[in-house]
């Protein structure tokens, strides 16, 4: 088989390839990686990777495979991360400046985890510099393009993470999610994205943006290859204390089990989400073709309200910027970071160093933060933002009474093109209007490819499920998938 | 509309602006304070703050050491190093 008759097969498809002794590793990660040498420089989906390491795993995974000794059933798969994601002597860049050099002394505990199923751990993605921005253009390390349309963006920010996937230059993909920065990207460019349930997958590894809204996730060529994933990914950590002990259970079979077996779900559609102004007639005409399978297959569709839905964005980007200001604190000069050579004293270090390593986008959040916490402020932004992640929780918890799933768009409009908005940072924020609110509720939530607007550009949905319902989320995704072929849809490149 | 005191604020931040910054930064964030503003309406009366989504509190673990890493590899990336420990530059003349 040739690079690009594998590059678009699913992470599962490909296992079961392995496991027939129909593909070696090593002839799968050649693949990979000639085929992301051919595209990156179009793409620029990866910041690096190190082909030798790459291929001596693969080597390392046949010889077990052959002894019969495979690690579990993703054993020999590549799987490539967003530059956020800790890998033992590997850059660990988050697309900043800050962190040009940066060195990381330690697996993450998604690392390890993936380690010890027998993946193959390779290859740094793209992102917007430390995870903040909708569209992966406040890369220190230039954008990334939607392999869909290089004019546009892939959104962000773990653009890189899925136009990766998308351009089948890795089978598999991890990204982090705080704001939508899985779901909208995935939608962007036409894939499955993920957000695990807050305290489902370990942060230890993940470098902070904003602790209380963080979460990694997967992206795939399908629902089987990311049910999968979350299976190697999730599990309580005693490195992070917000990591829950829930059970995990083989999502990938049971949600077949409930397709089968279960009764049709009833899908909550927020009112308010229909009513805005800013949703492009092509989602929206997207929306109703959904809405229309699902109702096809005997799901009843319901209307319910989150009447605090307008208060998620200033609520969201009061509490990201605040935790943000916070974490980043730690980027200081002095003990690991980009250190300013005209500092003039110690004191100075901090503010030459902090001023010279980050970008223009990390540089407004970082005040924005500081400003919301700061004496005489506190209570009127950060805790009235606090106080209103409250009824936001509340609206979920209410329609959730009702339905099994919440349904939306995972976008207001398609991918947009490059440099459209990076100057107007109000709009930028407004694209997330459909995906903060899953992290301000810690709910998991999935974005489903759906179709294309004009210009063959990818439309995306998002299903929202209560704490620890992912098997649920799947299930909706799959009886979705098993209807329609968006997924195997693929970019002329 | 509401005024952020840039140069104060990014002083508590350690960030170092240019002019150009503090006045970029001043106009938008005006502009993003002004959306903000539709919060301050909001009736929270009897509300309890959600810090963050999870159930969880208090974790807590047995106070056990376990291996770390060594001054080697801590080390490895600070901008500047001498015997086993980060060089800054003089901070008490």
């Amino acid at each position: 088989m040739n690079q690009d008759s594998l590059a678009y097969l699913p992470a599962s498809k490909l296992a079961r390839l392995l496991a027939s002794g129909e593909l070696t590793s090593v002839e799968l990660s050649r693949s990979v990686l000639e085929r992301a040498e051919h595209l990156n420089a179009q793409v620029n989906a990866f910041l690096g990777w190190d082909g030798e390491d790459l291929m001596a795993q693969a080597e390392a995974s046949d010889k077990r495979r052959k002894a019969d000794k495979a690690l579990g059933f993703f054993d020999g798969i590549p799987v490539a991360l967003k530059n956020n994601i800790a890998v033992k002597g590997s850059l660990l860049t988050c697309g900043s400046r800050m962190l040009e050099n940066f060195v990381s002394p330690y697996d993450a505990t998604v690392v390890e985890r993936m380690k010890a199923a027998g993946m193959l751990v390779w290859g740094r993605l793209n992102m917007d510099e430390f995870a903040m921005g909708s569209s992966t253009e406040t890369s220190y390390f230039g954008s990334t393009a939607n392999p869909w349309d290089l004019t546009r963006t892939p959104g962000g920010s773990s653009g890189g993470s899925a136009a990766a996937l998308a351009a089948g230059m890795s089978p598999i993909t991890l990204g982090s999610d705080t704001g939508g920065s899985i779901r909208q990207p995935a939608a962007f460019c036409g894939i499955y994205g993920l957000k695990p349930t807050y305290g489902r997958v370990s942060r230890y590894g993940l470098v902070a943006f904003a602790s209380s809204l963080d979460q990694i996730g997967p992206f795939g060529h399908c629902v089987e290859d990311v049910a999968r994933m979350m299976e190697v990914l999730c599990g309580v950590d005693p490195k992070d204390s917000s990591s829950y002990p829930a059970p995990v259970s083989p999502f990938h079979a049971e949600l077949e089990l409930a397709l089968t077996g279960g009764r049709p779900m009833v899908l909550g559609l927020p009112v308010e989400y229909f009513k805005e102004d800013g949703l492009d007639p092509a989602v929206r005409r997207a929306m109703d073709e959904v809405v229309a399978y699902y109702k096809g297959i005997g799901w009843q569709i319901k209307d319910v309200s989150l009447p605090n839905s307008h208060l998620a964005v200033p609520t969201y980007y009061v509490i990201a910027t605040a935790e943000a200001s916070s974490n980043l604190a730690r980027f200081d000069g002095i003990r690991y970071t980009h250190r300013s050579e005209s500092a003039s004293d110690a004191v100075d270090v901090y503010f030459k160093s902090r001023g010279e390593g980050f970008g223009e986008e990390v540089k407004r959040r970082i005040i924005l933060g500081t400003f919301v916490l700061s004496s005489g402020y506190h209570d009127a932004y950060y805790l009235k933002a606090q106080l209103v992640r409250t009824l936001i929780r509340n609206d979920f918890s209410k329609a959730f009474g009702e339905v099994d799933l919440v349904l939306t768009p995972t976008t207001p409009s398609p991918a947009f093109v490059r440099g459209e908005r990076i100057t107007d940072p109000l709009q930028m924020y407004l694209n997330d209007i459909y995906t903060i609110c899953p992290n301000l509720t810690g709910l998991p939530a999935i974005s489903v490819p759906c179709g294309f607007a004009s210009q063959n550009l990818p439309v995306g949905f998002q299903l929202i499920a209560p704490h620890f319902e992912e098997v649920r989320l799947l299930t909706a995704a799959r009886a979705y998938e098993k209807g329609n072929d968006w997924h195997t849809r693929h970019p002329a490149l | 509309m509401e005024h952020i005191d840039i140069g104060y604020t990014a002083k508590l931040a350690r960030l170092e602006l240019s002019k150009d910054e503090q006045e970029l930064y001043s106009a938008q964030l005006g502009r993003i304070l002004e959306y903000f503003h539709v919060l301050s309406s909001v009736d929270t009366s009897g509300v309890e703050p959600t810090a963050h989504a999870n159930p969880l509190h208090n974790v807590l673990r047995e106070d056990v050491a376990v291996p770390g890493f060594g001054a080697g590899p801590a080390l490895a990336n600070a901008p500047q190093q001498r015997e086993d420990q980060v060089l800054v530059p003089r901070v008490i003349e």
